[in-house]
């Protein structure tokens, strides 16, 4: 099986799906030059000989890799975790739930779902050229003034939930947060509220984490929550439920009033720290 | 301004999935049903310009006959009329549901902008609004969350984490979002009450050949894990402060 991996460097995604790549047959890694421009660069990418073509599952990989199944009229599977002959298993609901599904066509088109294989080394890329077809490109790039620490990126995120029960009882979350170094996230709940922004939401259609711990206040643990932070490496759930299905997904929880146990947390945190 | 909007019928599955006896549903016999949460932003993102600029929102969707339900809701908050492309309620692949789209817009008289969320929050397949689009000819961006039509021209900005990427391209066009775009309003009783007498059509597109076929849905490994209890009430802050130090956090 000849296959064409679609790579981004210095992108540890790439890498991950270098590896799914790999275990399928002989391998040609390429990227695309310049300005990035999704329909250009699908049709370079359309344009090799390959048997499957394969990608990470990041934002650019799935919107690329759709492009070439729309120019090609093969399918695609988006967020493959394994490949076996002709059946993939595929990511559903964020990550709650997985599909096996036959994929037909050729060639084979698929994106490697993040976080579910181990990053191989980089290899050298082919780079191809995108000549501009006039469709969609990137004019202009706003870089974001980068205030605080990043929800992605946080060693240690506190989230909180409906039980937070309003925007300013996340005072004690941002206190907490603050003591760890962390960022301050929340549930889709509170962002429909409109208690937080939505940059500070953690879930399927959120920010997705990779924090060392995450600390759940109030949330109670729906699937789209889950599927934002099951990246963390250790959740600790604060509830007053001892039911609810946090619990479930969690690896430690104190059960009770979120109001009395986070400040409390906080006050110990500057009495150990002194 | 002439805005269509598709957007899919799917369970609010709440804090547990359980799967039918024969593994290609979610059992959802006592689950209530809704939208994509991206596909909410796109309903919200086409009334307000058609608020600000006159014209008309369509909502589109592909499903069972029950799905008119989440039309219904659409047009609830401010959609004018809905197109229900009718199924026997079995999974269509994200090829055959952009077929079966491209073929009602050919119906119609043509849109402005066509919009997408980024992609649905069951089957996750991130490709229907660019097959739709390539079938059409028309340009399209994706993953956007913001949105600003002016003179023929749509300019908008995607989140490419840390910055924003910004395009601007002629109308007609196709645009997926995502939440974020916007906060979506909450459908009012009168809002409800207009929305049953407002104009539906429906068709019943042929199920094609599945290229993408679905087997068996899994429920991934690590189900039924049970939380170790630290404590109970702010007594437990002491054992919790000791977690984070063991973590390396504190």
């Amino acid at each position: 099986m000849k296959i064409l991996c679609f790579v981004e460097p210095g992108d540890e995604l790439s890498q991950q799906a270098l590896g799914l790549a790999q275990a399928l047959g002989d391998v040609r890694a390429v990227t695309v030059d310049g300005a990035y421009q999704p329909a250009a660069w699908a049709k370079a990418i359309a344009a090799e000989p390959a048997d499957a073509i394969v990608a990470a599952g990041s934002d650019r990989g799935n919107e690329l890799l759709a492009h070439v199944a729309a120019i090609t009229g093969q399918p695609f599977a988006a967020n493959v975790t394994a490949v076996d002959g002709d059946v993939v298993t595929r990511v559903r609901w964020g990550g709650s739930l997985l599909e096996e599904a036959r994929l037909h066509g050729s060639p084979k088109i698929l994106t490697v779902a993040p976080h579910t294989q181990p990053a191989v080394a980089a290899v050298a890329a082919d780079v191809l050229t995108a000549p501009d077809d006039g469709s969609p490109k990137v004019i202009e790039r706003i870089e974001e003034s980068g205030g605080g620490v990043s929800l992605r990126d946080a060693k240690v995120v506190v989230s909180g939930g409906r039980g937070v029960g309003s925007a300013e009882g996340f005072s004690i979350i941002e206190e907490l947060a603050g003591l760890l170094g962390g960022a301050v996230g929340c549930s889709r709940v509170v962002t429909s509220a409109g208690w937080r922004p939505h940059t500070d939401q953690v879930g399927q259609t959120g920010t997705k984490i990779s924090a060392d711990l995450y600390v759940a206040c109030g949330i109670s643990g729906a699937t789209q929550h889950i599927a934002g932070c099951k990246g963390a490496k250790t959740i600790l759930a604060i509830n007053d439920d001892p039911e609810a299905p946090i619990l479930t997904h969690a690896d430690y929880a104190v059960i009770g009033n979120l109001h009395e146990i986070v400040p409390a947390i906080s006050a110990e945190l500057r009495k150990v720290k002194g | 301004m002439r805005i269509l909007v598709c957007v899919k019928r799917v369970p609010i599955t709440g804090g547990r999935i359980v799967l039918t006896d024969d593994e290609q549903a979610i059992q959802s016999r006592h689950l209530g049903f809704t939208i994509s949460p991206h596909e909410e932003c796109a309903v919200e993102e086409a009334v307000r310009i058609v608020e600000a600029g006159g014209g008309e929102t369509v909502v589109l969707t592909l499903g069972p006959a029950e799905a008119e339900e989440q039309l219904r809701d659409c047009m609830a908050v401010g959609a004018d009329r809905g197109i229900l492309l009718k199924t026997d309620g079995a999974d269509r692949d994200a090829q055959s549901t952009a077929a079966a789209i491209v073929d009602a817009v050919r119906e119609e008289e043509p849109f402005d902008l066509i919009l997408f969320g980024n992609e649905s929050a069951d089957a996750g397949g991130y490709q229907v609004g660019i097959r739709v689009a390539h079938a059409l000819g028309l340009p399209v961006v994706t993953g956007l969350k913001k949105i600003e039509p002016a003179d023929g021209r749509v300019r908008v900005e995607r989140d490419v984490g840390g910055a924003r990427d910004v395009y601007d391209v002629p109308m007609p066009a196709v645009l997926t979002v995502l939440e974020g775009l916007n906060l979506p309003r909450y459908p009012s009783v009168p809002g409800r009450l207009r929305a049953k007498s407002k104009p539906l059509s429906v068709n019943e597109p042929a199920p094609p050949a599945q290229g993408l076929e679905k087997l068996r849905l899994v429920l991934p490994p690590g189900q039924g894990k049970q939380a170790e209890v630290l404590g109970e009430g702010p007594a437990a802050a002491p054992k919790v402060v000791e977690l984070m130090q063991r973590l390396g956090v504190a």
